[in-house]
């Protein structure tokens, strides 16, 4: 907290921030106000909330979809054999051991710390790729075709989404990386390295159920 | 991190603000001149005011097509327009005015208002919010320079299979349909998390949740169900895109798929899709309706919880548009009574308006008017729609022009006769100037007795067989009377609607100058000059009730220390009000309108191609990318004001 | 209203009352055919009345709920005070419960609710009778709907006991009907509004409606879901007969086609056999079989071609063949050209098989 909040004549409400400043003669002064915030407290943290509702709801109705045409039909798969376990499974394991350094990066963000969060965010880069490259073979060992059948179609549309959040969030890591070494910049870039470590959360938890349906729903 | 060594410290607002603090707001918060300027705007004014142009400018084409349909239909057996042309123009009206207009007008509408209305500078995001719009846009002018070529799509603004799949509609025309969706869905999704972050996040100190608007608290539930229901659209249309550019089997019976997962897929977006725009209609009755009867709102909380309570209803229907299907009858049982329930929270908000005129003094203005045409309109719709869900009786009615009148009498009794009253209500501040208030009751006239004429014959027209989306029908069916007076009605609406543009255009120019209350409302969007400066508020109000203009310490105060050479807003804590951090906001940028270029050839690429998908996403990248790369001007100016939490 | 205004306003009303009669201009003869019955409430079997009774109910709640809201608006509008537009607003409310309005808001949504109430139970309880009709000794109709015409597959006794018939439904008077539905390419819809609710024709699925009419007469139904180009024009017939007068039609249906007699339609039959019809069209007991377009084995049987478009006499029947797409622009059926004399004995071979 900084030292300025001493001056400030401090009212306790439930919900307000330690130090709030108060109207006094028709006037409410918030220069000494923080300039930005985690978490809730930065529109960032919002707009990601808000795009973590959209995604989880296309990733839930994807999913319904998938046991929707299960039940549909009698045989599941309709007629190939069950997508390869190997790399799917050891991407799996890449992504939970990458929500580590996701949250080094996160804490080092909300403590200040520039150095931190340049190492912490490099690494995640690079294990971004690696998860990318994995992708790349889990789709290759998926033994059936978009063009196959319905099976086919919904399993590589399941995997075409998740597969688009991590490129999108691996790129999003890698700017805002690349931002923390050549500058320019300010508090709400850590709340940014944030908000991209919450995102990163997500992805990688979206990730375990669908895994589940795709890789154990024609297995059970 | 400490404030930077800049030679001299920030310019802070003080209060009251003086004239140099107006003049610099001024100069911070407007867009740039120029045609760059024009491009890079960000001000949510000005994006609000192209917004409810644009979709007003869609509405005027839905209507134009609906002209061409009543004329074809004025006689039978006609032949002015041919089934091909005219399969087009029905799917173009109905995609027009549910998607380029219904839901972006109340979004637009929206975008303008909240601010001003919850005491904020802008919108959450600005450059998002410009980006939305451009994406809109593009997304609409697509779809018609589609139809203008005669690749208009031409299976319903509904679009099912297979009748829309790759092997019965061959050809472009339904991709575009299918990719107008994936436009106009991001735009309202991105318009969705940008109203809520605002209305949660930026209101003014002391409007606590329970003193927001009841407008405001429409436009949050609404905009919640954004966000839960288009993705079902979404991901419907997407599947419908791939079974025919890349021959996935979502849709095709034969290789596993059904078609009747489309129905519910569109269904589960469609139903709530109505109330996105009735929802919005409602807040509009409770904005004008306390003005014009001099009084709060009866009922607050109940009108609020009767919000809620639809929107969480609105998901529940969605099987009642496929009640002819072969689901079982049991589910299908379900669905009528939530279907039939839903009427309750609307029933509650009717009565508190009802209570609310019933212990008020009516100022008769042109607002107050539209709202009127509600109780009568809106209800009559209400009615049918009891009647449609039921089960046995749906059967008989529907798909014929039973639907069609009760779809118009919700939709437009519902939505667009409060929009009408909206216009009316806030033209004076959005422009300076009022309205002709005898030109308007021209134009409510007209409209009332217009629809009417059109719409209530098209309840027996059903019932004696008529079916929807016919070209034609023959002179022997006896339909004729009825269809010739619906066209008379529907020329009746068309002039009403000339003389809206008339008084506008009139109004615009000779219109009685406003003052910033001419109504003498009781919101905050009141307090500013008509039109409001660049900066919405010189100094932002603290507000101490919910008609902060009406109530004695409605406005406890105002805020100082804020910059004004900078963008910068005050944060506030989501339930009540108190004031948290200050945020600096981003400047005017050309990005937002390069990234919806970007965006537009990625999309229409991949209606040719998959690989666009591959190729497309570079430059969408590099533009997002670029907006999002800090300026060091902006950068240093943020610093000067920088303190750590 | 400025005079400007007046005169701008009638220019648009004339040029749209030209435009109206330049499309009447257009309207071409397609001789009209005289429909059977198609109201929904001009019933004429137990499904249709059901629904008729709880349309009535419904309607009487609908209309007496939408009167006294509209009275609630009219007294409003009457008892309320006129303020003038500068009037302070009244606060008096705030802060206060307001008892009256409360207490009249909660009675309206209380009797609301009650009356909804009614509703949902009425109409699930038209739908469990509608369920409940007896299906003993009915007749089973397996009905393909196919992009802009009908296929009627009548079962029997004996597999060879079945026929194929299009577009005209002839069922017994009194006794319950199942169909089977099913769509060979697109979604339909079956709808006999007279007689019973639609149901939908859904490509890999099979659907059932049952009805029942207990009056003899012409029904008139038109496919229900937007099917493409001629959806406009995809029409059936049911017609309900005495139960001697159904089997005599039965008994007939069975025969293959009758062998021509005059020289005409045998020359009719030849040309037939020699031309592209016989890639769509079957004529049981000949060598045509195909199944793409309907059956013409007792075409002449029918009152009506082009799945209810036109009457079926000769003058439309040789219009429809030379030039299918004047009457269903779309159709599937190409333009047969023929030698007029040519043509006239296709007819005659056509209109032979009764």
């Amino acid at each position: 907290m900084s030292a300025e909040a001493d001056q400030v004549t401090a009212t306790r409400r439930s919900g307000a921030v330690a130090g709030a400043p108060t109207v006094a003669g028709g006037v409410l002064d918030v220069r000494e106000l923080p300039s930005f915030g985690f978490s809730h407290r930065s529109v960032m943290w919002w707009g990601t909330a808000g795009l973590m509702a959209i995604e989880s709801t296309v990733f839930a109705l994807a999913i319904v979809v998938y046991f929707y045409l299960r039940t549909h039909s009698e045989l599941w798969p309709m007629r190939s054999p069950p997508p390869e376990l190997l790399w799917g499974t050891l991407n799996t394991v890449v992504m939970i051991v990458s929500l580590w350094p996701n949250q080094l990066a996160k804490r080092a963000a909300m403590k200040l710390d520039k150095s931190g969060v340049q190492l912490w965010l490099s690494v995640c880069t690079v294990l971004g790729f690696l998860i990318l490259m994995l992708r790349g073979l889990e789709l290759t060992a998926l033994n059936v075709r978009w063009d196959t059948d319905a099976y086919g179609s919904i399993v590589w549309m399941i995997m075409l989404l998740h597969t688009t959040h991590l490129v999108t969030d691996t790129w999003d890591t890698t700017v805002l990386d690349v931002l923390f070494f050549t500058g320019p910049l300010e508090g709400k870039r850590y709340v940014d390295v944030n908000e991209n470590a919450i995102y990163w959360n997500f992805v990688v938890l979206s990730w375990l159920p669908t895994y589940a349906v795709i890789y154990f729903g024609p297995r059970g | 991190m400490t404030v930077s060594g800049t030679a001299s410290p920030p310019r802070l607002n003080s209060v009251p603000p003086s004239a140099e603090d107006a003049a610099a707001l001024e100069r911070t918060w407007r867009d740039p001149p120029g045609l760059l300027g024009w491009l890079a705007a960000i001000n949510h004014k000005e994006i609000g005011k192209r917004f409810i142009v644009t979709a007003f400018g869609f509405f005027v084409a839905g209507g134009l097509l609906a002209a061409a349909m009543r004329l074809q239909l004025a006689q039978p057996d006609n032949r002015l327009i041919g089934p091909d042309l005219y399969n087009q123009i029905f799917t173009m009206h109905g995609t027009t005015m549910m998607f380029l207009f219904a839901v972006p007008v109340m979004q637009a509408m929206s975008i303008y208002l909240v601010p001003l209305m919850i005491g904020s500078r802008s919108v959450a995001f600005p450059r998002m919010n410009a980006y939305g719009y451009w994406i809109y846009l593009f997304g609409g002018l697509m779809l018609f320079v589609a139809f203008a070529l005669n690749i208009g799509p031409d299976a319903g603004w509904f679009s099912y299979v297979p009748l829309a799949g790759p092997d019965y509609s061959p050809g472009k025309r339904v991709d575009f349909w299918a990719q107008m969706i994936t436009f106009t869905e991001l735009s309202a999704l991105i318009e969705a998390v940008i109203l809520i972050t605002g209305v949660l996040k930026l209101r003014a100190p002391g409007m606590t949740l329970n003193r927001i608007p009841l407008f405001v608290w429409g436009m949050l539930v609404t905009a919640f169900m954004v966000m839960f229901a288009m993705p079902a659209v979404m991901l419907a249309s997407t599947a419908l895109i791939t079974d025919r550019l890349v021959a996935t089997h979502f849709y095709n019976p034969a290789e596993g798929g059904d078609a009747i997962l489309w129905q519910h897929l569109f269904w589960f977006f469609g139903h709530p899709e109505v109330y996105l725009i009735f929802i919005p209609g409602l807040g509009f009755m409770s904005a004008i309706i306390p003005t014009f009867a001099r009084r709060p709102i009866f009922g607050y909380s109940a009108m609020v919880l009767s919000l809620i309570a639809t929107a969480f209803l609105a998901f529940g229907l969605w099987v009642h548009h496929m009640f002819a299907t072969n689901l079982p009858e049991l589910g299908k049982s379900f669905f009528t009574a939530v279907s039939m329930m839903i009427a309750i929270p609307s029933a509650v908000q009717i009565f508190c308006w009802l209570a609310t005129l019933w212990t008020g003094k009516l100022v008769f203005k042109t607002p107050l008017l539209f709202t009127f045409a509600f109780f009568f309109v809106l209800v009559l719709g209400g009615m049918t729609g009891i009647i449609l869900a039921s089960v046995p009786l749906d059967l008989q009615v529907h798909d014929t022009y039973f639907v069609v009148a009760h779809l118009h009498y919700v939709l437009i009794g519902g939505a667009v006769f409060p929009l009408f009253g909206a216009f009316y209500y806030w033209f004076p501040k959005i422009t300076g100037r009022m309205l002709s208030e005898r030109l308007g009751r021209w134009n409510f006239w007209l409209f009332l007795i217009g629809f009417n004429v059109t719409f209530f014959p098209m309840h027996m027209l059903g019932l004696q067989g008529m079916p929807r989306r016919v070209y034609t029908y023959g002179a022997e069916m006896g339909w004729s009377n009825l269809n010739a007076l619906a066209s008379l009605g529907a020329l009746t609406i068309a002039i009403s609607m000339l003389l809206f543009v008339i008084n506008v255009w009139r109004s615009l120019r000779h219109g009685a100058v406003a003052g910033p209350n001419p109504w003498n409302a009781g919101t905050l969007e009141w307090s500013t000059p008509s039109p409001p400066p660049a900066c919405n508020f010189e100094a932002i109000p603290v507000v101490g009730g919910r008609d902060p203009l009406w109530e004695p310490g409605g406005v406890r105060g105002h805020v100082a220390g804020l910059a004004v050479d900078s963008r910068e807003l005050l944060m506030t804590t989501v339930l009540d009000a108190e004031p948290e951090t200050r945020e600096s906001f981003p400047e005017p940028t050309i990005w937002p309108f390069v990234g919806a270029v970007a965006t537009t050839v990625f999309f229409i690429g991949s209606i040719f191609t998959p690989w666009a998908i591959v190729w497309g996403s570079v430059p969408v990248a590099i533009a997002l990318t670029a907006w999002f790369w800090p300026k060091r001007r902006e950068n240093t100016a943020h610093l000067a004001l920088e303190r750590a939490p | 209203m400025g005079a400007e205004l007046r005169r701008r306003a009638f220019a648009l009303v004339a040029a749209a009352v030209a435009a109206a009669s330049a499309g009447a201009a257009f309207a071409q003869g397609r001789t009209p055919v005289v429909p059977g019955a198609h109201d929904a409430l001009a019933v004429a079997g137990p499904q249709a009345a059901q629904i008729g009774e709880l349309w009535n109910l419904t309607v009487f709640i609908c209309t007496a709920v939408f009167c006294a809201i509209l009275l609630g608006v009219v007294f409003a509008l009457w008892r309320s005070g006129r303020a003038r537009d500068d009037e302070p607003a009244d606060l008096s409310s705030i802060g206060r419960h307001e008892r009256g309005p409360y207490l009249s808001v909660l009675w309206s949504v209380g009797v609301s609710i009650v009356l909804l109430l009614v509703l949902v139970v009425a109409s699930v309880v038209t739908d469990r009778a509608l369920a409940r009709m007896s299906l003993e000794n009915a007749v089973n109709i397996d009905v393909t709907g196919h992009q802009w015409w009908w296929e009627l597959r009548y079962g029997g006794d004996k597999p060879s006991d079945s026929f194929t018939t299009a577009n005209e439904l002839h069922i017994p008077v009194g006794r319950p009907v199942i169909l089977k539905l099913r769509a060979d390419d697109v979604i339909h819809s079956f709808w006999v509004p007279s007689l019973a609710g639609k149901k939908d024709l859904i490509p890999g699925r099979t659907a059932t409606l049952h009805f029942r009419a207990d009056q003899a007469g012409r029904y008139r139904g038109q496919c229900a879901e937007f099917c493409g180009f001629q959806h406009a024009f995809m029409a059936f017939e049911v017609i309900a007969e005495p139960p001697d007068r159904y089997d005599a039609w039965v008994a007939a249906q069975r025969q293959p086609a009758a062998e021509p007699t005059d020289a005409g339609a045998r020359r009719g039959q030849e040309v037939f056999l020699g031309s592209a019809c016989i890639m769509c069209h079957a004529i049981e007991g000949t060598t045509a079989g195909a199944r793409k377009a309907p059956d013409l084995t007792h075409l002449a049987s029918r009152t009506t071609i082009a799945a209810g478009t036109l009457p079926n006499r000769s003058a439309e029947l040789a219009r429809w063949i030379a030039n299918p797409q004047e009457f269903k622009p779309g159709t599937n059926m190409p333009a047969t050209a023929l030698p007029a004399d040519d043509m006239r004995a296709l007819v005659a071979y056509l209109e032979s098989l009764k």
